[in-house]
């Protein structure tokens, strides 16, 4: 493209006045926001001295749990529908016949790999009973591998230890899953 | 041995582990002010060591120390090995050299019959003291070149370059920011200038407020801070002349940087602030010693606080281009000093003329001048605008056909 071009819109600079010249409004401008910034409240937070705020619990994506019904039974299905969302393959559930009657299977097993997890939320969007959830636990640490395989008992206790802080994120619950 | 050397011997003892001490401290001050102004907290974790003590990350220094130290001292094949490990050698000696002649307040007078007076400088007896500090400053250069050059790389070259080019051209306006001092005290003396100061009681930051804008703008350029730290801008040199080293001997040339400011900060306060001198202190050279102690806390906060400035200004405003450098030092730099000096010969000869004792309302009048000519000067270089340059695309001219 050459400088005179019909498709280059040329844009003057503003002229500089005696001030501006002068360099006063720059040393001005300069050092205002530097003192202002050195006096102003900081951002960072202190953690672990100083626990982070979660913004928003519906919406955020941490370890994930495994919702309960009423009678205190795994909400699963075992209908493999957030297994085949996964992205990562993190999911690993054994269905079998249910003992109750109101449903066909439950999962006899349900292990999620939490290293290999992305934290996608794809499968609890995926699930259509609202069994599987992130809650806002964000400091998941542990000493081996083998540790952070979560398995379905694992899993439920992460629904019991949550349960309290945590409603279920269905939409009637004024979350953002499930119907 | 004889009792003077002793007494220089443990002064330098003295002044080098506080210069090192300093600077290790200064770069926990450094980067907790960076901090503060981007909103962040800064190192505040490191306390005393195997404690739970942390008091706003003292043990900082130590760490990093202990962290440079351990460090794999690497040295790549392709450099030229000697030169390779004199510069940072060669910059540090120079930084700490300088601290020599620095008065760190007056003489303490005798405490007992007989005894010397003990004079607070490592060498006393030196009557250039001025020429020997900017003598050694600029050979702090040789140190950054060396480096670039021997470290066989290209971009460490480039900062070598850059960096020689830049002192150069600020050495001018440094030199002329100075003979303004040295003309209005009449020695090149820094005692003698501290007490000038303190005799009249007219800080010379009041009296030659050119020389001070001068003087300061190209002491951050001889210190190679932001805006001026074209040597080893870090985007597009990666580290300039200290890219190749590492350990101990990057180390050196971080202390080194440090002294180079801290030398700086001690320049500007000793000639234009009045160095240990504050209204109401006795003016004498030769004082108790309780006066002396005060004397170097005054000067010591008067050092922080400028040095404190200037890690302000780092993050205050853009870095240089490097040819509005060079138009800053030739073209504004340069004329301003010029000014700054004519103005105070000037002045100096009136005032003798007219009344040698100088009284207040004459003190006055002189300084409203210097003053004015600060403004008058200012301005003019300001119309003349020698750092406006428009470096588009030129469209009143036909483009070559390609």
């Amino acid at each position: 493209m050459k400088p005179d071009d019909k498709n280059i819109q040329w844009v003057e600079e503003p002229k500089l006045g005696l001030a501006g010249r002068m360099y006063l409004p720059l040393f001005v401008q300069g050092l205002t926001t530097t003192v202002k910034h050195l006096v102003a409240p900081k951002v960072t937070v202190s953690y672990p001295d100083q626990e982070p705020e979660i913004g928003n619990p519906l919406i955020y994506r941490g370890v994930h749990r495994l919702n309960k019904d009423e009678d205190g039974r795994v909400k699963c299905v075992a209908c493999f529908l957030c297994a085949t969302a996964c992205p990562a393959h993190c999911i690993d559930i054994i269905g079998v016949e249910s003992p109750w009657p109101d449903r066909e299977k439950y999962p006899e097993s349900f292990v999620i790999d939490e290293l290999r997890c992305i934290y996608c939320g794809m499968c609890e969007e995926a699930c259509p009973v609202d069994a599987i959830e992130l809650t806002s636990l964000y400091n998941l640490t542990g000493r081996s591998r083998e540790e952070m395989i979560f398995d379905k008992e694992k899993l439920l206790s992460v629904y019991d230890m949550t349960k309290d802080q945590e409603a279920m994120k269905s939409r009637s619950l004024g979350g953002t899953v499930g119907g | 041995m004889s009792a003077t050397l002793i007494a220089a011997l443990i002064k330098i003892a003295i002044l080098i582990g506080g210069l090192m001490t300093a600077a290790a401290y200064l770069v926990l001050l450094e980067r907790r002010i960076a901090a503060w102004i981007q909103d962040r907290r800064g190192p505040n974790r490191v306390g005393i060591p195997l404690t739970k003590v942390r008091v706003w990350g003292f043990g900082q220094p130590l760490a990093d120390g202990v962290k440079f130290i351990l460090k794999e001292e690497y040295t790549p094949a392709h450099v030229d090995k000697r030169l390779y490990v004199l510069a940072p050698v060669m910059i540090l000696a120079a930084a700490l050299a300088v601290f020599a002649v620095i008065p760190f307040g007056g003489v303490i007078a005798p405490l007992w019959e007989g005894m010397d007076p003990i004079p607070l400088v490592v060498a006393p007896t030196m009557n250039v003291g001025v020429l020997y500090v900017f003598a050694l400053s600029s050979l702090a250069v040789y140190g950054v070149i060396l480096g670039g050059w021997a470290s066989n790389n290209k971009y460490s070259f480039l900062g070598g370059l850059r960096s020689s080019a830049q002192l150069i051209a600020y050495e001018l306006p440094l030199g002329l920011g100075l003979l303004g001092v040295v003309l209005a005290c009449g020695s090149l003396d820094l005692d003698t200038i501290i007490l000038r100061q303190a005799e009249t009681g007219v800080w010379l930051a009041f009296a030659q407020p050119l020389g001070l804008i001068v003087f300061t703008i190209a002491a951050f350029a001889e210190a190679a801070r932001l805006p001026f730290d074209l040597p080893e801008c870090e985007q597009e040199l990666i580290g300039g002349y200290h890219t190749e080293y590492s350990g101990i001997k990057l180390l050196l040339f971080l202390v080194a940087e440090f002294l180079h400011m801290i030398t700086a900060a001690f320049l500007i306060v000793i000639l234009f602030f009045g160095g240990w001198h504050l209204w109401g202190m006795p003016a004498e050279q030769e004082v108790s010693w309780y006066v002396a102690l005060a004397r170097a806390v005054i000067l010591s906060t008067k050092v922080l606080a400028v040095i404190v400035f200037f890690m302000v200004v780092r993050w205050s405003w853009p870095r240089f281009r490097f040819d509005q450098l060079m138009a800053l030092a030739w073209k504004v730099m340069l004329p301003l000093g010029l000014v700054n000096l004519a103005a105070v010969a000037i002045f100096q000869e009136l005032q003798l003329h007219f009344n040698p004792d100088g009284g207040l309302p004459l003190k006055l009048a002189f300084i409203l001048a210097s003053w004015g000519v600060c403004a008058a000067a200012w301005t003019a270089v300001a119309i003349a605008g020698p750092l406006v340059t428009d470096n588009r695309a030129r469209r009143d001219i036909e483009p070559l056909e390609t």
